[in-house]
C-alpha cells in the first residue's frame, strides 16, 4: 500500500465482483438445481408428512375460521411451511445469476434441508403420536395454535413489548453516546464519573426494578427506565473509550485545516470512535431484550413477557413457545435492522478491517 | 521609504531568537533548537535539511503552532503566532487522512471546518483534477496507494489557501517514482497560488530539486549551521552539472556539519 508504484495506472476503487469468502465453495450454475431442490426438499415432505401421516393419538383438533375459510392447526401449520418454501424458492432464483450470492445459497441448502426433516419428525412425534411429554412439549402445529386462537392479543402484546423496546433503547443509545462523548473529552469528567460507571455497569438493570416501579409513575415508564440503564452504560463506556482512542495527530491535521473544538469532537473524535460505539450498541441490544422480558415478567400489563407470564400459569406452554417464537422473529429482525445501519455508518471500513 | 517597505514585506515570516527544549518523564532535556533566526521570502519554495534529531520538525511545529516555543517569537504577516491557523497548512509525514471520509470529503474538511464550505465547493474538482485523482473522488483512502494519499493530504491543506505550506518529509515513505511525481505536482501547485512553501526533508536531491534556499541544521542542540541559495532554473534536471556540483556541496557541509561520522540522509 505505501510503496506502489504509479505510473498512471489507476487501481480499480471499487471492485465490482465480490470475492467469496474463506470457507465458500464456487457453485456452478449446473449444480445450483440441486442445491435449490435440496433446500426446499425438506421442507416438501414436512407439509407431506402432515397431509399424509394419519393423526393416531387422540388430540382435540379445532376448527377456527379466517377470513371466512375453516382453518385448523394443521392447515395453519401447512400454511406457514409453504410460506417459507416460497421465500426460500424466490431467493434460490434470486441467488442463480451471481456467483457469490449463489455459494452462499447452496452453503445454506443442507441446514435447511435438515430444519425441514426436525419439522417432521417434530410434527410426527409432538402431534400424530404424541409421544412428547405433554403438556410441557407441544407440536409444532399445536404451537400455531396459539395464533388462530387469541392473534390480535399476541400481536397486542408484541407492539407493547416493540414500544417499550424503541422508547428505551432509543433514549439509552442517545443518553449513552451523549455521556459517553463528555466521559472521553473532558478528562476530569473521567475522573470522576468512569469508576462509577464501571461499578455500576455491572448490576443487571432488573436489580433496580424495586426502585423503579416506586420512583416512576407508571410501570410502563418503570420499564423504560431499566432498558435506558441497562443501555446506557455499556455504550457510554465503549463511546468514551472510542473517544480517548483518537491519535493526537489527527486533531493536530484537523486544528492545521481551520478546526475549532466542536468540530474536533464531533466530526473528528465520534466519527472516528464510530466502530467501538456501535460495539457498545450491540452489547446493549442483548442486555435490553433481557431486560425487556424481564421487566414484562415482573409487573408490566403487557408484552411478550407478559404473554408467557400469562400462559403459564394456565399451563398453556404451547403459547409460552408461541411467545418465545415471536421475540425470534421479533428480536432478530431488530438485530437485522441494527446491523444494516451499522454497515452503512462503517461502510468506509469495508475491505479495510477483517470482517 | 518604498524601497524599504517593499523589503519588509517580501519577508512573510521571521523567526526570532527560537529556543526549545524538550523534557522527558526522566528530568533529561534535550535541546531540540537553539538560537534559530530565520528569515523566509514571500512565494519562496525553502527547505530544511538535516540528520535526524537535528529540530527541523520541531521547528515546522514551531510555526504551525502546535508547539510553543521556549523563548523567541515566530512572526508571520507582522503578527506573532500563538496557535495553529489554517493560514499555514501542514501536511505530515504520513497523510493522516480520515479514514471515515472518502477523498473529496477529506479535501472539504478545511472548508467545513472554516463553515465556507458552500461557497467554495466547486473548487474540490479542481484540487482533485490538480492531484491527478479524477475517478477517486468517492474512493476511501484505504482504497487508493500511499501515494495518492499524500496527494490528497497536500490537497486537503492548499484547498484552504494557505500563505504558508509546511511540508514535513510528505514523500518520505514513498518509492522514488511517486516521489518525482508529486515533487512536480507541488511546483505545478506553488506555481498556480505562489504559495510560500517551507519543505522538511532528509533528501538532499529532493531539496536541490525543489528550493530556492536551503537550510543545513545540525544536531545537539539543534542549529542553522548555513542557508544557501539555489539558483537554477526550472525544470531542474536532476543530472545536470550544476545540480550534481551543489549536490557535493551540500553533501560536503552536511559531513562537516555533522557530529556523527555517518549522517542519516538518503542519497
Amino acid at each position: 500500500m505505501e510503496n506502489s508504484v504509479e505510473i498512471g495506472l489507476p487501481i480499480p476503487a471499487n471492485i465490482k465482483a465480490k470475492p467469496l469468502k474463506k470457507g465458500l465453495k464456487a457453485v456452478s450454475t449446473k449444480a445450483w438445481g440441486g442445491y435449490f431442490s435440496l433446500t426446499l426438499l425438506g421442507f416438501a415432505i414436512a407439509i407431506l408428512a402432515n397431509l399424509l401421516v394419519r393423526q393416531i393419538a387422540d388430540v382435540e383438533i379445532k376448527t377456527y375460521t379466517l377470513a371466512g375459510i375453516p382453518v385448523t392447526f394443521n392447515t395453519l401449520y401447512q400454511l406457514v411451511l409453504g410460506a417459507i418454501i416460497v421465500i426460500y424458492a424466490i431467493s434460490g432464483i434470486y441467488s442463480y445469476s451471481d456467483p457469490y450470492r449463489r455459494a452462499k445459497f447452496a452453503s445454506r441448502a443442507p441446514f435447511r434441508f435438515v430444519m425441514g426433516l426436525a419439522l417432521t419428525a417434530w410434527d410426527i412425534l409432538g402431534t400424530k403420536l404424541l409421544l412428547l411429554p405433554q403438556p410441557f412439549f407441544p407440536g409444532p402445529a399445536k404451537i400455531l395454535e396459539s395464533f388462530l386462537m387469541e392473534g390480535d392479543f399476541i400481536w397486542e402484546n408484541t407492539l407493547y413489548s416493540l414500544r417499550l423496546f424503541a422508547a428505551g433503547f432509543s433514549l439509552g443509545v442517545i443518553f449513552g453516546i451523549g455521556t459517553g462523548i463528555i466521559i472521553g473529552w473532558f478528562p476530569k469528567v473521567y475522573y470522576w464519573v468512569y469508576p462509577i460507571l464501571k461499578i455500576t455497569g455491572v448490576i443487571p438493570a432488573v436489580a433496580w426494578m424495586p426502585f423503579a416501579l416506586t420512583l416512576f409513575p407508571t410501570p410502563f415508564s418503570a420499564a423504560v427506565f431499566l432498558i435506558v440503564i441497562c443501555a446506557w452504560f455499556s455504550i457510554a463506556a465503549l463511546t468514551a473509550q472510542g473517544i480517548q482512542s483518537t491519535p493526537k495527530s489527527l486533531f493536530e491535521i484537523a486544528r492545521t485545516l481551520g478546526a475549532k473544538t466542536p468540530f474536533l469532537v464531533f466530526r473528528i473524535a465520534v466519527p472516528q470512535a464510530m466502530p467501538q460505539i456501535f460495539t457498545g450498541i450491540a452489547n446493549a441490544n442483548g442486555f435490553a431484550f433481557t431486560t425487556l422480558v424481564m421487566a414484562e415478567m415482573m409487573g408490566q400489563p403487557g408484552g411478550l413477557g407478559y404473554y408467557i407470564n400469562l400462559s403459564k400459569v394456565w399451563s398453556a406452554y404451547y403459547k409460552v413457545f408461541a411467545s418465545i417464537l415471536v421475540m425470534a422473529v421479533l428480536f432478530s429482525l431488530i438485530m437485522k435492522g441494527i446491523g444494516l445501519i451499522q454497515a452503512r455508518v462503517l461502510r468506509w471500513q469495508k475491505g479495510w478491517v477483517k470482517e | 521609504m518604498n524601497k524599504e517597505l517593499s523589503v519588509i514585506s517580501d519577508i512573510i515570516l521571521s523567526i526570532e531568537n527560537v529556543n526549545h527544549t524538550y523534557y522527558d518523564d526522566t528530568d533529561n532535556h534535550v535541546e531540540a533548537l537553539q538560537d534559530i533566526n530565520l528569515e523566509v521570502r514571500r512565494g519562496e519554495f525553502l527547505s530544511i535539511i538535516g540528520s535526524s534529531g537535528c529540530g527541523k520538525t520541531t521547528l515546522l511545529r514551531l510555526i504551525a503552532g502546535l508547539e510553543k516555543p521556549e523563548t523567541g517569537k515566530l512572526i508571520l504577516n507582522g503578527e506573532q503566532i500563538f496557535g495553529p491557523d489554517p493560514q499555514r497548512g501542514y501536511v505530515f509525514q504520513q497523510g493522516g487522512l480520515f479514514q471515515w471520509l472518502t477523498v473529496e470529503k477529506n479535501i472539504a474538511v478545511g472548508l467545513k471546518a472554516r463553515h465556507v464550505y458552500k461557497e467554495n465547493k466547486e473548487r474540490i474538482a479542481h484540487y482533485i483534477d490538480l492531484i491527478g485523482l479524477k475517478g477517486f473522488e468517492k474512493s476511501y483512502p484505504h482504497q487508493i496507494s500511499g501515494g495518492m494519499a499524500q496527494r490528497v493530504a497536500i490537497a486537503r491543506a492548499l484547498i484552504n489557501n494557505p500563505r504558508v505550506l509546511l511540508l514535513d518529509e510528505p514523500m518520505g515513505a514513498l518509492d522514488s517514482f511517486t516521489r518525482a511525481d508529486i515533487q512536480d505536482k507541488l511546483l505545478e501547485m506553488r506555481k498556480e497560488n505562489d504559495t510560500t512553501m517551507i519543505l522538511v526533508t532528509h533528501d538532499v536531491d529532493e531539496a536541490i530539486y525543489l528550493s530556492d534556499r536551503i537550510v543545513i541544521m545540525t544536531p545537539r542542540p539543534g542549529r542553522i549551521s548555513e542557508i544557501m541559495e539555489v539558483k537554477l532554473p526550472h525544470p531542474r534536471s536532476r543530472g545536470g552539472s550544476e545540480f550534481l556540483a551543489i549536490r557535493k556541496d551540500i553533501l560536503e557541509k552536511l559531513h562537516l556539519a555533522s557530529a556523527l561520522p555517518q549522517p542519516e540522509y538518503t542519497i
